[in-house]
């Protein structure tokens, strides 16, 4: 790995959830990350992956500092961020940029694509060679998008084309690191090809190093070189694109691989694994492996000792996994696992 | 499996036909650089009970197609010409109170956009709770009591606590499945979910799609359901329609379209998605060129600006004459290269993309 850029140590936030019916006070907390080491890489993509609700987002508005901690560390080229001051982050912010999830909340609709996509270089007081309408029609461009569309509101746009405009955003100011929460969820097979190779593009030319969130697990292996798999507000298991896709040891990796549609009709179904059991909570995570509820291999020992995110032996180096009763390093056909709820 | 019949004669007394029916749908938009021809004669059927998925690009005319259906679009900017039954009512001519009427209750959507859709000064489960009131003249406690019913069928963790919370305390696929449960709280006859699933990571999309199934299962819902994953066509859909440029590209069964696309746009659409198994190493293969502007959509074939074929399949045609889906039911597309010329392409396609995995894997290997 090349010199780390962004490194998270023992993060973790959590959101008051307030109660009562007359004064309103706190009575928990959503454990939204609970305690996550992650390094990212100068020019390298680290994929973050995991069920809906697991912390992904808040990680990366954590690491954007967007969201200040609880508690950790966030250490940028080396210094804590995890506390400093608007002032303070003020010179680093250009070099952090986020794309968002929602491309529809995330532009303001009363502002034109223009103005919208010059945001970050007024804010920065940032003044490109050839001026500022010339460096976004050339944004636009690099996105796909038409120049012409320059004074054109959001709302005229489709979902795909409105996450466009938000790329060019995050462009605008040549950052060195950028977290892209689902990207390209929004976006067209077709169209997403063109923004990932874009995205693998200015990771090449420009080095820049991305946290890339999504969903899509084809497309997180197409463009990352690590990938980490999230579960309700932990990290399960990490390694680099080979061992996590054809050497996955957790269990919740194996649920995850084995329920990615696939459009070929050809070949017959694979075995799916259904996840038995509710999405447990994160006000009241379970004890030890948060996996357990859900896991066709918990053992007692798995609800008294949190797993610790190790190198089983077996794993390649840097690739990290807490179970305490892993699968084995396959995912070929005799190994599938069935859900114990169909058994 | 029902078989579904594309073809029928537009006219207005209407014997037992499809549960839906779109004829030469078009809706256009004036704005001020001029008219978006958003949708420009579109025609497809569903059959009760069935699931038809719409995919295509993005911009084609998907969101907006199903905005019609459910009469959403604002009229004063919005020219719609066509017909749209439902069994057998005439949606676009229908007063605005019939509409109103339908929607929520028996016609019910999924937007894609769950923060638009869900107000932020409302708990979930009175925004959930609302709905089921309206159209059912239920109690507070019983809207209520439904709303957390619902909640815990889309999956939501402790729906006692959750039903009391609003929509920014929940995550983007918490509120999509809110969305799911607020469309589903009147068990209606039309769903149209509007990419229910792209918030949402695989193991619960799984989920929410063995829910739609469930539902149709019990309900005999039929279902529209746009989306870009073809893999989540082939798991959940019955029939396929592949939009470009506001019209029908190809339609057909499932297994059809995707294991005989005929139409160049399909096959692009197929190419550019990345596989579990498929080489990192070469970039994706999206479909060349640029989407087609909709002020001025290109003459003939609204895909040849982008097309390899026209060529082999005679210019005159593809750069000068629309070409209409043909043969008019079952599997049919809108292409003038003949049959045995798309057998052909597909063919060196598919062994082009089997020689580039096996050289992938050989490296792998290596
Ligand atoms: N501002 C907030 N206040 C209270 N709880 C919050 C807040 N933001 C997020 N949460 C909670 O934190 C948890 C993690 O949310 P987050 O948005 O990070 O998940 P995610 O992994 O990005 O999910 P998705 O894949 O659905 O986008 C969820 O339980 C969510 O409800
Ligand atoms: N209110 C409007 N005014 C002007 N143009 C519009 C309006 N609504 C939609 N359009 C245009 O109509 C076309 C079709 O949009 P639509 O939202 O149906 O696309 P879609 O197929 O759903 O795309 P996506 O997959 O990105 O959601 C787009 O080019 C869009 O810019
Ligand atoms: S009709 Fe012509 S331009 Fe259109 S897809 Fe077929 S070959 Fe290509
Ligand atoms: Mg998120
Ligand atoms: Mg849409």
């Amino acid at each position: 790995m090349n010199e780390t850029l962004l490194e998270l140590k023992g993060l973790v936030k959590h959101f008051p959830v307030r109660g009562g019916t007359l004064i309103k006070r706190q009575v928990g907390a959503v454990h939204a990350v609970d305690g996550i080491d992650l390094a990212v890489g100068e020019g390298e993509t680290v994929g973050l992956v995991g069920e809906s609700g697991c912390g992904k987002s808040t990680t990366g508005r954590l690491a954007a500092r967007l969201l200040e901690p609880t508690s950790g560390e966030i250490l940028y080229r080396g210094r804590n961020i995890a506390h400093s001051s608007r002032r303070e982050l003020k010179p680093i912010r250009p070099e952090i940029q986020m794309i968002f999830q929602d491309p529809y909340s995330s532009l303001n609709p009363r502002q034109t694509v223009g103005t919208i996509i010059r945001g970050p270089m007024e804010v920065n007081d940032i003044d490109p060679p050839g001026g500022r309408r010339r460096r976004v029609q050339e944004l636009l461009e690099i996105v796909g998008l038409n120049p012409e569309h320059y004074n054109r509101f959001p709302h005229e746009f489709s979902g795909g084309q409105r996450q466009r405009i938000g790329i060019a955003r995050a462009l605008a100011l040549d950052p060195k690191l950028i977290i892209a929460d689902e990207p390209v969820s929004a976006l067209d097979v077709s169209i997403q090809a063109q923004v990932v190779n874009l995205l693998q593009e200015l990771q090449r030319e420009l080095g820049i190093a991305f946290l890339f969130i999504a969903h899509d697990l084809a497309v997180v292996r197409h463009f990352s070189q690590r990938v980490a798999v999230m579960y309700l507000g932990k990290i399960v298991e990490i390694g680099d694109r080979a061992s996590i896709y054809e050497r996955p040891r957790h269990p919740y990796t194996h649920a995850l691989l084995s329920a990615v549609p696939e459009p070929d009709m050809s070949s017959e179904p694979r075995e799916r694994i259904r996840l038995a059991g509710d999405v447990p909570s994160p006000i009241n995570p379970p004890s030890g492996c948060r996996f357990r509820t859900r896991c066709w291999k918990a053992q007692d020992k798995c609800a008294e000792e949190v797993p610790p995110l190790v190198r089983l032996s077996g794993n390649r180096e840097g690739h990290l996994t807490a179970c305490h009763f892993p699968e084995a390093p396959t995912t070929q056909g005799e190994d599938v696992v069935l859900d114990p709820a169909l058994a | 499996m029902t078989t579904v019949s594309w073809s029928g004669e537009p006219g207005t007394s209407r014997g037992p036909g499809p549960f839906l029916s779109v004829r030469d749908l078009s809706v256009e938009f004036s704005t001020e650089d001029g008219v978006v021809h958003a949708v420009d004669g579109l025609s497809f059927d569903l059959e009760k009970g069935t699931t038809l998925g719409i995919v295509g690009e993005s911009g084609s005319g998907k969101s907006v197609t199903n905005l019609a259906i459910l009469g959403l679009h604002d009229p004063a900017h919005t020219q719609i010409g066509g017909e749209i039954w439902l069994e057998d009512r005439e949606l676009i001519t229908a007063d605005r109170a019939t509409m109103e009427k339908l929607r929520g209750d028996r016609v019910a959507m999924i937007f894609q956009d769950p923060l638009t859709a869900l107000s932020p000064f409302h708990t979930i489960g009175r925004q959930i709770g609302e709905v089921y009131r309206k159209h059912r003249g239920a109690s507070k406690k019983e809207a209520r009591d439904r709303a957390v019913e619902m909640l815990r069928r889309v999956g939501i963790p402790q729906p006692e606590v959750r039903v009391d919370h609003y929509p920014h305390e929940f995550s983007g696929g918490m509120r999509q499945r809110a969305m799911i449960a607020m469309a589903l709280v009147c068990d209606p006859d039309l769903l149209i979910a509007d990419e229910p699933t792209t918030a949402l990571d695989v193991t619960v999309q799984a989920q929410i799609l063995d829910l739609l199934k469930d539902l149709q299962q019990q309900f005999g819902t039929s279902i529209i359901l746009i989306t870009h994953d073809l893999g989540v066509v082939a798991n959940t859909a019955d029939d396929v329609l592949v939009m470009y440029a506001g019209r029908a590209a190809e339609r057909g069964t499932v297994r059809e379209v995707l294991r005989e696309p005929r139409h160049p746009y399909t096959w692009g659409l197929l190419s550019s998605m990345p596989r579990l198994n498929s080489s990192v190493d070469v970039p994706l293969k999206p479909v060349r060129g640029t989407p087609p502007s909709l002020l001025n959509p290109p003459s003939g074939c609204p895909f040849h600006p982008r097309c390899d074929y026209p060529r082999l399949a005679g210019p005159e045609l593809c750069f000068g004459q629309r070409p209409d889906v043909s043969p008019e039911t079952g599997h049919g597309d809108a292409c003038y290269l003949t049959l045995e010329q798309k057998r052909e392409l597909r063919t060196t396609q598919a062994s082009d993309q089997t020689e580039a995995q096996i050289d992938a894997r050989t490296e792998d290997g290596a």
